[in-house]
């Protein structure tokens, strides 16, 4: 019965302040995200004067056209996660796709996809999907969703995916020669279903890894775009707002309420992904929990007078 | 106890820059019961939760010119005591009692354990050095064994220039068996076997009173192992260092070694010369090791059949 | 020698793909991206007519009608690639592309370039201080470069230039010079380099400020993972000072990895200065690719992809040629 959740725990983060800061932070501006679209006031209503200060009334002023700048926060990190998760998954598929069925499986079928991995990770990321919104966004025939934070998503994920591929394809290369995965396949297990049973559950800290990485490329991503004016028109996200503040001279009319929320909270959000991020690193990568660890309570030790000796290896 | 005239290492001193010289084997005292060594109830502890004490008050003695045998199971402490002995123990461990004494050639004695760090650095390699085991990762992979050979001459022999360096670079190589034209090679290029030649080389370079090995061969086959077991033999009648053995190869142990100490879980439980060892052991554990290798010779079987004690 | 052979064949197939991608995209969209192209240009040019070579060029460039096989069309879209024919702007019309990019390009690869140079540098060195020194108070600052990391680009650009131009007045708020002082554009004199370095300031320092945390960080962890390898303590007992156990044993084999993932980072870099020249409308290749795709200029988009992707590739391969010199094992193994 213990043995059951010990392979489960190996799994998990060790607990640390990192890792809970980070999660608290993620945890907090999720709930935001989520929940106060429900309690601030329309987005949409620009029937505020504008440009006024944070005020009782509005709590982070009101923007150039009158729009409360809480109310936009707020649905604003909705459409941030929202786009950050569809493209941090549709990144994550295809990286797995990619990654370790070319890593598993080696031989011509390793070379073909890693040529396409690498040409996608050479060719610069913001151009081409710079490009590819241009033609897609100005398409005739795809109506409303052209304008659609989903669209944005989905090119940010199809074009996203590479670096997190060669991670992934490394790790299943090594996996793939260990003794459980041979002692599956003499056992008659077909390729696929050793991938499935045997290689992803070892994968899924750094598949976890990964995705972060993944949606907060693609939160930055949709900032990016948003800012050069290739966002979604339909929905407001962090990204719209910068754009939204950038053509309204924000900054020249020093109306920082409006412009440092949102790359405040995209920023914080960055933040607490990164931290549960290291933690998982410290999984992946025993050594560098490890390690800092020694040293420390080697040195607390000698502090302590428990040394008679003077110090010993750096390593 | 108050040990005899303890003095820091001064390599200026006339008497430390001639220890420094190279191929000064014939300036030593003559090998016998003399001791260049001592640890005195050592105690090493990892400062895990809870702490994991490693080596339990261990005294041992290593005389000039001898090879001492280090046996034991794996994580019995041989490893950490030799670490110990040169202040290279990892993090998080610490040595929480005892002392290590170096008993010089020119008469001096060193305490190693509070020396300076300056002073410990200099006495690194010159008086004492290491072969580590398994030299799949001890050689630096970006390096060529040309660099890692003078890299040594640098730190300690800055007086030497580069002739007279390249010179004994070549002089060490061809002591191990080597082929000097190896010295452009990086380790990759290199087999396994080579590899620990060029630490073993690596290791004679300051010409060392002590050399502590820890498990050189382990990771080789045998017939190489043999080769260098070979190797390290002649070079020890050639230039009298004393060995530190440390593995747990014990009938190899029983044929090179002078003196064996047998160690289990922190303490030594035996110790004495190899023939005594192999044919009257005292303690209970050292019947067991012996009698858990397989024997060339004697009945098929025999020692599964019949079982450890 | 086999691995630099096989790095430019690599390259030559990435440029050859994205000049396909190049000729396909326009020609998969539904719609008729030539057709609005020749409108655009024949409205900028007031109402006259173009001449048959631009209208060629244009056709040849972003798709011909349907009666034209493809194949041809691919063959005709490489022979205008080759002969540098890149087409006419319409947002700066009648500037050909070629010259459009021509002059904006050194203006990115010089403070692009030189702030990429800087932050690799200041993150490897850093990350590798802070690595030899791990388990000491300096572990607590590895955090801060994960924020430093999510801070997009241009929200610091637009905070900085709040803080440093418009509230402090110290630095320029736009442009690569004082185009007041020098109304007829470069020139080589001392005062020019001054007010070019002037300006370039604060768009650097946003690049060198996004970017170095992410070199710290990766350094730092290689330099962690670098220190438990048993070589590290071979030069320990060898008694090898403690500055030459760092450098040579531990920071150059740590640093490999970080050239490694090199293209990986270049790419956040290419995506930085792009968003950056936007704000500080810093005249530079970014700056154009943003006008030409807001504008729909299909022939200078076109155009500025092909040439960023070259530059990227470019500074892939040098990078590359630095690689091959660091780790002897590729040079053997290729």
């Amino acid at each position: 019965m213990a043995d059951r959740y010990a392979s489960i725990r190996y799994l998990l983060p060790k607990w640390s302040g990192k890792l809970g800061a980070g999660l608290v932070i993620v945890g907090l501006i999720s709930a935001f995200g989520v929940i106060a679209p429900f309690f601030t006031a329309d987005p949409r209503d620009s029937g505020n004067k504008g440009l006024l200060a944070p005020s009782a009334g509005h709590l982070l002023g009101t923007t150039k056209l009158g729009y409360d700048v809480f109310a936009q926060l707020a649905a604003g990190t909705r459409g941030s996660l929202y786009v950050g998760l569809v493209g941090g998954l549709s990144a994550m598929l295809l990286a797995i796709v990619f990654g370790i069925i070319a890593g598993y499986f080696g031989g011509w079928l390793d070379e073909v996809l890693m040529l396409a991995t690498n040409i996608m990770l050479v060719i610069p990321g913001l151009p081409l999907v710079m490009v590819i919104a241009a033609y897609v966004q100005n398409a005739e025939g795809l109506g409303d969703f052209a304008r659609s934070s989903t669209l944005v998503a989905l090119i940010l994920g199809i074009t996203g995916w590479a670096g997190s591929a060669v991670v992934l394809r490394a790790q299943a290369r090594s996996l793939r020669t260990r003794e459980y995965v041979a002692a599956a396949r003499v056992a008659g297990e077909s390729g696929l279903r050793v991938i499935f049973v045997e290689i992803l559950p070892n994968l899924v800290p750094l598949i976890a890894a990964q995705l972060i990485f993944g949606v907060m490329a693609a939160v930055l991503g949709e900032a990016g775009l948003s800012y050069l004016g290739l966002g979604p028109t339909n929905s407001i996200t962090l990204g719209t707002m910068l754009n939204d503040a950038q053509t309204g001279q924000a900054v020249g009319s020093r109306a920082w309420w409006w412009f440092v929320p949102p790359g405040a909270l995209i920023a914080l959000l960055g933040t607490g992904l990164a931290l549960v991020n290291f933690a998982i690193d410290e999984i992946v990568n025993p050594k560098l929990r490890l390690a800092p660890q020694a040293a420390r309570l080697q040195r607390k030790a000698t502090k302590e007078g428990k040394g008679v000796a003077g110090g010993g290896a750096f390593a | 106890m108050t040990p005899p005239t303890l003095r820091p290492f001064d390599p200026s001193t006339s008497s430390g820059q001639a220890k420094l010289r190279a191929g000064q084997a014939q300036d030593r005292p003559s090998s016998g019961s003399v001791p260049v060594l001592t640890a005195r109830n050592v105690s090493i502890t990892y400062e895990v939760n809870p702490p994991v004490d490693a080596v339990r008050d261990v005294s041992l003695t290593l005389h000039r010119g001898e090879i001492l045998g280090l046996a034991g199971e794996s994580g019995c402490g041989k490893t950490t005591l030799a670490y110990g002995m040169n202040r290279l123990l990892k993090a998080p461990a610490v040595m929480t009692s005892g002392e290590v004494v170096f008993h010089d050639g020119d008469g001096t004695d060193i305490d190693v354990g509070t020396m300076d760090a300056e002073a410990l650095r200099r006495f690194r390699w010159s008086k004492v050095s290491m072969v580590f085991q398994g030299s799949m990762n001890s050689l630096n992979p970006v390096m060529n064994v040309r660099t890692q050979l003078q890299d040594v001459f640098t730190t300690h022999q800055p007086s030497l220039r580069r002739a007279g360096r390249d010179a004994r670079c070549a002089e060490l190589l061809d002591l191990v068996g080597v082929d000097p034209s190896r010295l452009s090679a990086f380790p990759h290029e290199l087999s396994g076997g080579m590899r620990q030649r060029v630490m073993i080389a690596m290791a004679l370079a300051l010409d060392p009173q002590v050399m502590i090995m820890d498990e050189p061969t382990t990771a080789l086959d045998v017939v190489v192992q043999r080769g260098i077991i070979r190797q390290i033999m002649r070079l020890r009648e050639r230039l009298g260092f004393a060995v530190i053995f440390i593995t747990h190869d014990l009938p190899l142990l029983i044929e090179i070694s002078d003196r064996i100490a047998i160690m289990r879980e922190g303490r030594i439980v035996e110790e004495g010369a190899a023939e005594q060892i192999y044919h009257a052991p005292q303690a209970d554990y050292t019947r067991h090791l012996l009698s858990s290798f397989p024997s060339l010779t004697g009945a098929r079987g025999a020692f599964v059949r019949g079982g450890a004690a | 020698m086999v691995f630099y052979l096989r790095r430019i064949a690599f390259y030559l197939v990435t440029l050859w793909a994205a000049i396909s991608l190049n000729f396909l995209l326009p020609r998969m969209m539904p719609g008729d991206p030539a057709a609005i192209m020749i409108g655009k240009l024949r409205r900028a040019s007031g109402g006259r007519e173009l001449s048959e070579e631009t209208v060629k060029a244009i056709y040849a460039l972003l798709g011909a009608d349907k009666s034209v096989p493809a194949w041809d069309q691919y063959l005709a879209y490489w022979g205008r690639l080759l002969s540098g024919d890149l087409g006419v702007s319409s947002t700066r019309y009648p500037y050909p592309v070629a010259t459009l990019i021509g002059n904006a390009l050194p203006w990115t690869l010089l403070m692009v370039g030189a702030a990429t140079v800087i932050s690799f540098v200041l993150g490897i060195v850093i990350g590798a201080w802070v690595g030899w020194k791990r388990g000491t108070w300096l572990d607590h600052l590895v955090p801060a470069t994960s924020l430093l990391q999510s801070i997009p680009y241009f929200w610091l650009a637009l905070v900085l230039v709040a803080a440093f131009s418009v509230q402090l007045r110290w630095l320029p708020i736009v442009g690569a010079y004082d185009v007041f002082a020098f109304p007829s554009g470069p020139e080589w004199s001392w005062d020019f380099m001054v007010s070019a370095l002037y300006h370039a300031f604060l768009p650097a320092l946003t690049i060198v400020i996004s970017s170095v945390g992410g070199w710290l960080l990766g350094m730092r962890n290689m330099m962690v993972s670098t220190m438990s390898e048993d070589y590290v303590l071979t030069a320990e007992a060898k008694g090898l000072r403690p500055s030459r156990i760092r450098d040579r044993y531990a920071a150059r084999n740590a640093a490999i990895p970080s050239l490694a993932g090199f293209s990986i980072a270049l790419g956040f870099v290419v995506a930085g200065s792009i968003v950056t020249e936007q704000v500080f409308s810093y005249p530079g290749i970014g700056k154009l690719m943003i006008q030409s795709v807001q504008g729909l200029d299909y022939a200078l988009m076109q155009g500025v992809f092909l040439v960023i992707t070259l530059t990227v590739l470019a500074a892939n391969f040098l990078m590359d040629l630095f690689y091959g010199l660091i780790d002897p094992r590729v040079r053997s193994h290729g």
